[in-house]
């Protein structure tokens, strides 16, 4: 934790730096990267047993809401699958970040904000937890971004940085489906999702990531969301071809601004 | 003469020098040739000096670096101050890369600025390309010129690259392989080139160094060479200049050297620099320390290269599936050769260009005097084709972001680009041309009845007319200052015989003038300014000299 | 002996400046007349002794406004050192940036503001010269090289000249030679990789044994075989050609053929991760349509069928590796690749 008392200094330490950043990155489009240095949420805390009362509202909920699709006893129908033995982590993920339940079909769910308060959501989640043995959702101290950042990252970029990018700016899959940015995303949800597996994002069990191995990788995204980059703004950490596009528009743009002033003949 | 006593110390001082350095390298008959010498000013002009600064900030930034980059490969275990990869084992080309981002003072700043700086050189060496394409500026005598600038443009592609894969990061070493991918794939010598460029297996621990080599020497020195011969020819040839009152094929119209274009180019040289400056104090670039170091199992989504190597990348991408036969018990990679010889074979054309159009011409006279790019409406459409077509390319190279920022299907997107590089360039020659072509007219149009003023009146016969507002003189002549041509004949040689090639020229050439609109003529505006009702009820007579004088341009207005 | 004679006859078919060749250009027979230059346009710093003040006062203080930039960068350097913090690398690079960007800027845009309204803007026209030398010059140049030709005898001694020739043809070969030893003659390393009958498939990057049992439907492992982490040499070239990627699939999803069908274990399949297109690391995995894109240049490869190529440039399917499960439950390789990994090359 003394770590990271740090790296929210450092953020903090250069306003000057920070109003030209967005000074200049108003003319840039999509100026919303600079809200990427924003601090994360620590997560939820969830307790491990789940009330009775807790899943009776959780069925409550379901049926009202999940079981037109997933069915009475989320069996599963023909047009979504059985949620028995998915655990209650994959239905907090899906549940909290507004994926489920889901809407008009796309290529895959999108992230919105969620129809579900914290309490119904951890109820729902609790629901289908206890249909069958499923991965449970994380502890609080399994989310702590206390871990090893360098090993972190190594097994991101093995394990992640293909579909979602060295640094979590996200990147495309095929037929429209793409692995979305982690710049805003909680540590739970990360964590959850390598448990989960959800949609086409393949499962990282235990045995595959270990819990420490996902504490590190969460260690490793906490400390890229919080550090914003040394050299400047960052263009959406999107790699060479933004920059391309920048040297054209806006530098290239601005020098023949000056060319024009400098062939004008003076008044 | 008077004031010569007064400030005689400070003359005598300057005096002094110059009649050292005079004495000893001659410098007042270099002053006499090259003081006052004229260069015209028009912003388009510029593009070039700022490639040409832009290297100069290479220099400068890149020396810099040199001290304290170390080109090797070999594995050690990272011990700065980047908190993510402490520890971690990477090469010594790859750890001082990232100690002159973070521990050396203004090293992050001049690694931005080197590789800012290096994307600048190149886009504005390919802008001042389009501005000599489009201007005409590479016909005789300045066609070995444009060889030598395209060398240059080359040559800050091959810089660029081999920039690149110094730091050994994640993005690079991908970069690398793919370059390793593409070799291989070469007929017959892909994997013994292969093995030598990397001293055995991919990725080896000599390919940083040698690149390296290449980086900082032979490519600068290649650059350096070529910018001396694109200046000197320059010198030789004088500067172009836009069609304009007074400006001539014998002349050349703009201000001196000293002062007005030193003070000018200088200034314009800090400027340059400034902007690379600014951009390189508020804008990360190429963030290596993201990347971690080169692993061969890993890659990060958007694994691109730089700008100026896209088209190349794009054509890998753009190829379709199953290319390769296996044939014989040899393998012809067709998905690596066929975008190899796209994109090559897209730059031999941009290379030799002025010797097919001036082929196709048959036009043999030097020309100073620029085009406007509507005043050629051929080369402009071709221009725009080219653009179009190395566009797509581009974007190709860049599917995975447009599905994702665009949120369309990656697959949809390339398939589309696919089509686009085809169909794409068709469209943008026959919109251009027709722009051009209507843009002629237009002018036309101007030149003869001069400016629409919106002021309607009514004459005393109840008449409602719009009143125009006649050009001057100098307005004019930019509007009527251009060279009309005839598609060149197939005519027999000697033998009497008409061959194949005068075929195809005559062909091309049909190509290159059918459509054209005729400069206004004297008598045409002589007869405009006595005539002040509208075109179409012009006398018969006249109206036969304009069409006789331009029969092909009738042929579009028909169409429509 | 060809240059002298080449430019002899250029000389004389020659055609004389501004000569229309092939009834190219239409000679306008009524061109319009050239106006001429446009007369000079005063500035107002030309007519007013004031506005000539105020430009040069303007000058003076962008030129001062670079020093003060300039004398900030160098404040900055030492007010900004650096730390372990990336705060203060950020702020150094700021900072000292846009000192030098004012000190940059104020002497260019000073420079060319003096220029703009302080130095004659009249336009001045100098005559151009033809490229090409005058006649005389031309002769004598042609004259020189015809002395050149006969004093030394290049047309004439057949046998010197075709001798050098030759040598010059020659001496840079031993040069080409020179370059052999830059790198080793492929040999059949690009057929072979570690992986050989009993290789453990371990975890990419700890080197950790994989059990069957943990490898889950819609889990995906990345794999490099036993000992790689612990090799002293060659380990990147190693990893570049052995790297695996290991997913498991319902059984009734794979459409193997019959002699593959003893290439998997229990629905889990081992394929090579380097893409057969230019070898790039093919390993973004689609759980459910269990389709491998590549991030490169999206070639797309269905794993239940082989890993056949279903979109993109590559060609060949990604090879796959013949896995068992050994007595402690850890999946181990059968052998190796049966086919080169990687890219393609000519003797594949």
């Amino acid at each position: 934790m003394p770590f990271m008392k740090r790296n929210v200094k450092t953020s903090r330490r250069n306003p000057m730096a920070a109003i030209l950043v967005i000074a200049a990155g108003l003319a840039v489009s999509g100026g919303g990267y600079a809200a990427t240095t924003a601090a994360v949420a620590s997560a939820t805390p969830v307790s491990a047993a789940a009330s009775s009362a807790q899943v009776d509202e959780g069925h409550k909920l379901f049926l009202a809401n999940c079981a037109s699709c997933h069915g009475k006893n989320a069996e599963g129908t023909a047009n979504a699958p059985s949620l028995i033995g998915v655990g209650a982590a994959a239905a907090e993920f899906q549940v909290a970040t507004g994926r489920m339940p889901g809407q008009a079909s796309g290529p895959q769910l999108m992230v919105k904000p969620s129809q579900f308060t914290e309490e119904q959501t951890k109820a729902l989640a609790a629901y289908v937890g206890s249909l069958a043995p499923g991965p449970a959702i994380p502890t609080e101290a399994q989310l702590a971004p206390n871990g090893d950042a360098t090993r972190g990252g190594e097994l991101f970029r093995i394990n992640c940085a293909m579909c979602h990018n060295a640094v979590g700016a996200g990147g495309a899959l095929t037929e429209g489906k793409y692995a979305p940015a982690l710049t805003q995303t909680k540590a739970i949800h990360i964590y959850e999702a390598m448990l989960s597996g959800p949609q086409n994002m393949p499962v990282f069990n235990d045995a595959n990531l270990t819990p420490t191995d996902k504490k590190d990788i969460i260690t490793y995204l906490t400390y890229v969301q919080k550090n914003p980059s040394a050299g400047g703004y960052e263009l959406g950490n999107l790699g060479p071809v933004v920059e391309g596009l920048f040297i054209w528009i806006f530098a290239l743009g601005f020098i023949i601004a000056i060319t024009i002033w400098l062939g004008a003949k003076s008044n | 003469m008077s004031t010569a006593v007064n400030t005689q110390k400070k003359g005598g001082f300057l005096a002094g020098t110059a009649n050292y350095l005079d004495e000893r390298v001659g410098v007042a008959g270099i002053l006499k040739e090259f003081g006052r010498k004229v260069f015209p000013d028009h912003w388009s002009f510029m593009l070039g000096e700022v490639a040409l600064y832009s290297f100069f900030v290479l220099l400068l930034s890149g020396t810099f670096l040199t001290f304290f980059f170390q080109p090797a490969m070999t594995p050690v275990i990272y011990d700065g101050v980047y908190g993510p990869l402490k520890g971690a084992e990477m090469s010594i080309a790859y750890a001082s890369t990232l100690d002159i981002s973070f521990e050396v003072r203004g090293g992050l700043l001049m690694r931005q600025v080197h590789h800012w700086a290096a994307l600048l050189f190149v886009a504005a060496a390919g802008l001042h390309m389009l501005r000599v394409f489009f201007t005409g500026a590479f016909r005789k005598p300045r066609e070995i010129n444009w060889v030598v600038g395209f060398m240059l443009f080359v040559l800050g592609m091959a810089a660029g690259f081999t920039g690149y894969s110094l730091p050994d990061d994640l993005l690079s070493g991908n970069g690398l392989r793919i370059i390793d991918g593409m070799i291989k794939g070469l007929p017959v010598i892909g994997a013994y080139t292969s093995s030598l460029l990397f001293g055995g297996e991919f990725p080896g621990e000599q390919i940083v160094a040698r690149l390296y080599g290449l980086h900082i020497l032979l490519v600068p020195a290649l650059i350096l060479i070529f910018i001396v011969i694109h200046l000197f020819m320059v010198v030789i040839h004088k500067h172009t200049h836009y069609s304009g009152p007074g400006r001539k094929d014998t002349n050349v119209v703009g201000y001196p050297l000293m002062p007005v274009y030193v003070a000018k180019a200088g200034g314009f040289f800090f400027i340059v620099f400034g902007v690379i400056m600014l951009i390189a104090a508020t804008f990360t670039i190429n963030p290596v320390w993201n990347y971690g170091g080169y692993d061969p199992s890993p890659v990060s989504a958007g694994t691109q290269p730089d700008w100026y190597i896209g088209f190349l990348d794009g054509a890998l991408r753009l190829a379709p599936t199953h290319l390769e036969v296996t044939a014989g018990g040899v393998t012809w990679a067709w998905n690596i050769l066929l975008p190899m010889i796209v994109g090559v074979g897209f730059l031999v054309v941009v290379a030799l260009y002025p010797f097919l159009e001036a082929w196709v011409t048959g036009d043999k006279r030097e020309h100073h005097v620029l085009d406007r790019p509507r005043n050629a409406p051929t080369r402009t459409a071709i221009g725009a084709a080219g653009v179009t077509f190395y566009a797509a390319l581009w974007a190709g190279a860049s599917t995975d972001l447009i599905a994702t920022n665009f949120k369309m299907s990656l697959n949809n997107v390339l398939v589309s680009i696919q089509i686009i590089l085809l169909v794409a360039p068709i469209i943008a020659y026959l919109v251009t041309k027709r722009v051009c072509l209507s843009l002629q007219r237009k002018d036309r149009e101007i030149a003869l009845h001069g400016r629409e003023t919106g002021r309607i009146i009514r004459l005393p016969h109840g008449e409602y007319i719009e009143i125009h507002e006649p050009l001057d003189a100098f307005e004019q002549w930019k509007l009527v200052d251009f060279k009309d041509y005839q598609p060149t004949l197939a005519r027999p040689n000697a033998q009497g015989k008409i061959t194949i090639s005068a075929r195809l020229r005559a062909g091309l050439s049909r190509f290159y003038f059918e459509d054209r609109i005729a400069p206004v003529s004297q008598g045409e505006l002589d007869a405009a300014h006595h005539d002040h009702a509208p075109a179409v009820t012009e006398a018969p007579a006249k109206k036969a000299v304009t069409a006789a004088k331009k029969p092909a341009a009738e042929k579009p207005a028909a169409k429509k | 002996m060809s240059d002298s004679k080449s430019i002899a006859s250029g000389n004389g078919s020659h055609e004389p400046e501004f000569e229309y060749t092939g009834g190219l250009a239409v000679v306008a027979a009524d061109k319009v007349v050239d106006p001429g230059m446009e007369p000079h346009r005063v500035r107002m710093t030309d007519k007013s002794v004031k506005h000539e003040k105020a430009a040069a006062r303007q000058v003076a203080i962008l030129f001062l406004l670079s020093v003060i930039g300039s004398i900030f960068s160098i404040y900055a350097y030492f007010a900004f050192p650096l730390s372990d913090d990336l705060g203060t690398v950020r702020n150094n690079t700021l900072y000292m940036g846009l000192g030098i960007t004012l000190g940059l800027f104020g002497i260019g845009i000073g420079a060319v503001h003096w220029a703009k309204t302080l130095m004659p803007d009249a336009e001045v026209s100098e005559e151009r010269h033809q490229t090409r030398g005058n006649e005389a010059v031309r002769a004598r140049a042609i004259e020189i090289i015809k002395l050149a030709d006969s004093e030394s005898g290049f047309s004439r001694r057949k046998l010197i000249r075709r001798s050098l020739y030759g040598a010059l043809a020659l001496f840079p070969i031993p040069a080409i030679f020179f370059f052999g030893d830059l790198g080793p003659n492929p040999k059949d390393t690009l057929r072979h990789t570690m992986w050989k009958a009993g290789t453990r498939l371990t975890k990419d990057p700890s080197g950790l044994p994989i059990k069957a049992s943990d490898v889950t439907l819609g889990s995906v492992f990345h794999v490099i075989p036993e000992g790689l982490a612990e090799l002293e040499h060659h380990k990147l070239e190693e990893k570049a050609k052995a790297a695996v990627l290991l997913v498991r699939l319902d059984p009734s999803e794979i459409k193997e053929s019959e002699e593959r069908k003893s290439w998997s274990y229990d629905g889990i399949v081992a394929y090579s991760k380097i893409c057969t297109h230019v070898g790039c690391p093919v390993a973004l995995y689609e759980q459910h349509t269990h389709h491998l894109l590549c991030p490169c240049h999206q070639s797309t490869f269905d794993v239940t069928d082989a890993c056949k190529v279903v979109f993109g440039p590559a060609s060949r399917p990604l090879p796959q590796l013949p896995i068992a499960v050994d007595a402690e439950g850890y999946l181990i390789a059968q052998s190796d690749f049966t086919e080169p990994v990687g890219p393609s090359f000519w003797e594949r």
